[in-house]
């Protein structure tokens, strides 16, 4: 199986991501960067978390600009699995990949912290290799994590089991404590946790570990 | 508006603006044989200035400690660089950003962030990891809330976005800082040796490629600025100050890592431009390499319109870097850095002839010996004197503080800001990015792995002022003896120090002597430490309507942990362990926070032993060696009782201990003293090895119980009682 890691600008959590699928699975992985326009070669795509142009006007925003985007709304036709992970989840909203969108934390501060989330849905492409683990801990760092979408959306959410991670303690005022969605289809999860800085206990637990597992088993 | 003519500057003396003094403007004209314009006499006032030059401290500098075996690079470059095997080196070093802190607190702290990883960078280095040594007011007070909140997400703010984690550092609270906070940041890095840059710029018709950032006309005379003391009819100092940009940095230091590690053969040098920028930058490249240089200065990158040449040279924009690039070269360099959207435009070259000459529209506006303005500054020796309050202090009887209830004293010291949890502030940096950190803040020391390696390194600032203020000599001892037992309770060897020293008007004769007597103490515990100090800088005039800041040396240290199964927590590990006390506990109250809480000030003399100091150090490092401890945590301020406590905190466990002390004896600062814990299958083996100031004190256990026996009382209570008081406390006193 081969992974794409997405590079704009700013990314920054970028090597952690290949590091995650190079050093912790036996997956090949490669960096894609911004101005590229085609993600032929690969099985599946990840975005990674950071600061994409500064995030500038909104984060996510001008990252939905940029020409590599094209190919992954292909990618994502083509019910190809696509992450987002932190920035990667605001750019996948802004882009309208996925519903709603990552609004300031509620206290208005950056959070660093490692929180317990809930596994709502272990049915999905994402999540099935969870299966007997109710909570899990994952590392959060992000400023604009505050999930929002209106009524409508989080009913079809939650009738759609769209809703796979929630915090079991709200860290940033999220709606329904929502960590983490895919798509209708379910070939795309966006998540402000990240699990790839937790897949060794030397360096932030090993909970993240599963989510590519279940990927790589559900190809 | 037009620039005065070199005769009106002469005639009205207008250079002492410019924080000239009349005998360094005489030398000057001596110096270049006739009077400089307004382009040269800014030149001069900023590279003269105390920021640029050292002039004030440079006799001083010279006692560190600065060479050893594995020093690849001492002080004198961006940052200095120490071999840690594997064919790799880290390199580190810290810088202050008071002046501008206080005016512009936000931009002021992210600057400094900003600058010190470029000084990282530019020696061919990935910066893996940032600290901050912060200095504020009491708490209560509301512009010292707002600084402290500006300050924090000023570091956060860059940090987070450039993507390296900021994982450790010190923050501490007293009066003297109310109007000069201290904000001093550090940053570490590792990089392959064989990859070690330089400020150079030799090769005659070499060019000079000015990259990142365009030009704008901010922190003007910020170097000068950071050399005179503070003073309420200033406050209007605020155009001096910097402003910050993370994602323009984030893309020049990508472009200069790949630069330096797949192109090193297309450059000469590189160099920062931070404090007095352009000028400062590109001549002290010239000096370093005995070579001239002339400039362009319509070709700079400009943000603003109508700039003249004395602002282009003296702007402090940030993210802009000089490089001296080989004269074949120069077209790929730009092509570089253009990839990443970057401007990169050759300004100029170097020329045969050591004069620093610069050119605007044609015509030529400076031209000076480059070691007129780099090598010529007059040092200056300045007037020492011993304050009359360090004879009272040292006459003083031990001050034995009267401990009437031990549980409230507990919970009140845990409340005092200096002691109490600082996660309400930390958690606001991402300390995680990159997914090297290994111990997180919150710690003695900070652990980040050095990748692709089976090593890591521990990282810590460190600095009692209370104690520099009570006595320079011994407190400067005990400033790095303490960063040393942070480094080696997280199971590391100490490598080398950088600092910040921060003090008040040197022109004052006890401020001098402050400097100089702290100094004397920091280098004579360097040579007994072996870390020589590699990196570093000095900030002086920290004063605000003359009342100076206690002085204040921030060591920062880094150790090598030489493998992965040696690093060691402060953190309770499990039920039944054994806690042993390492040190010998006296009434040492003086400077201590039972002090400060029951008297409202500190005075009295210091307690210090360098050879207990040592020993303890060693014992520690060899009980890590033979895997013969499960935690290890460091006593500070706050004794005894905090170190117990923060042991307990992490994985909320309790313990019992019985002391042979007084209830005050809890709160003794005592140095040379460690806590560790011990599984009872290794008690026998430990207690071999231990030394016969090793005691044991009692056991953990599970049920989040404390119990205290002393010579005077018995107290139990929870964890989680005295823990809400502890993490409360600084969100609490904001509010």
């Amino acid at each position: 199986m081969k992974f794409a890691v997405i590079v704009f600008p700013g990314s920054n959590c970028d090597e952690d991501l290949y590091k995650a699928i190079n050093l912790y699975t036996d997956e090949d992985v490669e960096y894609v960067n911004y101005k590229e326009t085609s993600l032929e070669k690969f099985d599946a795509v990840l975005i990674p978390g950071g600061f994409s142009y500064g995030d500038y006007l909104r984060s996510g925003a001008l990252a939905k600009f940029a020409p590599i985007m094209k190919a992954i709304k292909e990618f994502a036709k083509e019910k190809k699995p696509i992450v987002g992970i932190c920035n990667g989840f605001q750019i996948l909203t802004e882009a309208g990949l996925l519903p709603g969108s990552l609004i300031r934390n509620e206290k208005m501060q950056f959070v660093c912290d490692t929180v317990d989330l809930n596994v709502v849905n272990k049915d999905t492409k994402f999540t099935s290799k969870y299966a007997g683990k109710e909570t899990i801990q994952l590392p959060v760092a992000h400023g604009e994590g505050n999930y929002y979408c209106d009524e409508e959306t989080l009913n079809k959410l939650k009738k759609n089991k769209q809703i796979v991670f929630t915090y079991k303690e709200n860290v940033n005022g999220s709606v329904d404590n929502i960590a983490g969605i895919t798509n209708e289809d379910g070939n795309i999860l966006g998540m402000m946790p990240h699990p790839e800085r937790a897949m060794d206990a030397l360096f932030g637990g090993v909970d993240g570990i599963h989510l590519f597992k279940s990927l790589i088993n559900n190809r | 508006m037009s620039e005065a003519t070199a005769i009106e500057i002469y005639d009205q003396k207008i250079y002492r603006q410019w924080g000239l003094l009349d005998e360094e403007y005489n030398l000057i004209l001596k110096l270049i044989g006739r009077k400089p314009n307004y382009t040269e006499t800014g030149l001069f006032s900023v590279m003269w200035s105390e920021h640029c030059s050292y002039k004030n401290s440079k006799s001083l500098l010279k006692k560190f400690p600065n060479s050893g075996e594995n020093i690849l690079q001492g002080p004198g470059e961006g940052a200095g660089i120490i071999d840690i095997g594997d064919d790799k080196a880290v390199v580190f070093k810290a810088e202050s950003h008071n002046h501008p802190s206080a005016v512009e607190p936000y931009e002021g702290a992210a600057t400094g962030v900003g600058g010190i990883i470029r000084d990282i960078f530019s020696m061919g280095a990935t910066p893996i990891a940032n600290l901050n040594s912060l200095r504020f007011g009491e708490i209560k007070d509301s512009k010292t809330q707002y600084l402290i909140s500006e300050v924090v997400s000023g570091i956060g703010g860059y940090g987070n976005c450039i993507g390296i984690p900021t994982v450790g550092g010190d923050i501490n609270f007293d009066k003297t800082y109310q109007s000069n906070p201290l904000v001093n940041a550090m940053c570490v890095g590792v990089m392959d040796i064989s990859k070690i840059q330089q400020g150079r710029a030799t090769g005659v018709s070499n060019e000079i490629v000015y990259v990142g950032a365009k030009t704008g006309r901010d922190g003007i005379h910020g170097a000068t600025f950071a050399s005179d003391e503070f003073a309420d009819d200033k406050e209007t100092q605020r155009s001096a100050v910097q402003v910050g940009d993370p994602f323009m940095e984030k893309l020049l230091m990508d472009a200069c890592i790949e630069l330096i590690n797949e192109h090193s053969d297309w450059i000469v040098g590189i160099q920062d431009m931070g404090a007095a920028g352009l000028v400062s930058s590109t001549a002290e490249m010239a000096a370093k390499s005995n070579t001239g240089l002339i400039l362009d200065l319509s070709k700079v990158p400009q943000s603003e319109l109508a700039m003249t040449p004395y602002e282009i040279m003296l702007s402090e924009s940030q993210e802009r870097m000089a490089i001296c690039v080989k004269k074949d070269n120069v077209k790929e360099v730009i092509e570089l850095f253009k990839k990443y959207d970057l401007d990169a435009v050759s300004i100029g070259e170097v020329t045969e002839n050591r004069d620093y000459v610069l050119i605007h529209n044609d015509k030529k506006v400076a031209d000076i010996p480059v070691k007129a303005l780099i090598d010529d500054v007059p040092t200056v020796t300045r007037e020492q004197k011993m304050p009359k309050r360090i004879e009272e202090f040292k006459n003083q009887s031990q001050y034995i503080p009267e401990v009437k209830d031990l549980k409230t004293t507990i919970k009140e010291v845990l409340k005092q800001p200096t002691i109490a949890s600082k996660q309400s502030l930390y958690k606001t940096y991402d300390s995680q990015v990159k997914t090297n950190t290994i111990v997180k803040p919150g710690s003695d020391a900070a652990v980040v792995h050095v990748p692709n390696t089976n090593k890591a390194l521990s990282m810590t600032t460190d600095c009692n002022s209370r104690y520099i203020y009570l006595d320079p000599k011994i407190g400067g001892e005990i400033a790095v003896a303490e960063a040393a037992r942070n480094i080696v309770a997280s199971g590391a060897k100490p490598l080398g120090i950088t600092d910040c020293l921060n003090y008040g008007n040197p022109e004052k004769p006890e401020i001098y002597w402050e400097f100089a007597q702290s100094v004397e103490g920091i280098a004579q515990a360097c040579r007994e430490f072996n870390t020589p100090v590699i990196s570093g800088n000095v900030s002086l005039y920290n004063e605000s309507n003359d009342q100076a800041i206690y002085p204040s040396p921030m060591i920062g240290m880094v150790g090598l942990i030489d493998d992965l199964k040696k690093v060691t927590t402060q953190s309770f590990k499990k039920d039944c362990d054994l806690i042993y006390l390492i040190g010998e506990t006296k009434d040492d109250y003086s400077g201590s926070e039972i002090q400060k809480l029951l008297t409202g000030d500190i005075s009295g003399a210091l307690n210090f032993d360098m050879q207990s100091e040592i020993n303890n150090q060693n014992l520690v490092s060899k009980l890590i060696d033979n895997n013969l401890i499960a935690s290890a945590h460091d006593l500070s301020e706050g004794g005894l009782i905090t170190g117990l406590l923060e042991a307990a905190f992490d994985n909320n466990l309790g313990f019992n201990v019985e002391l042979d002390m007084t209830d005050a004896q809890l709160f003794s600062e005592s140095q040379s003293r460690f806590i560790v814990t011990v599984s009872s299958d290794n008690k026998e083996e430990f207690e071999k090895m231990a030394n016969d100031k090793t005691y044991l004190i009692g056991k953990v256990i599970d049920n989040k119980k404390v119990n205290i026996k002393t010579k005077d009382s018995e107290v139990q209570f929870s964890i989680d009682e005295v823990k809400d008081d502890w993490v409360g406390a600084i969100p609490c006193l904001m509010k």
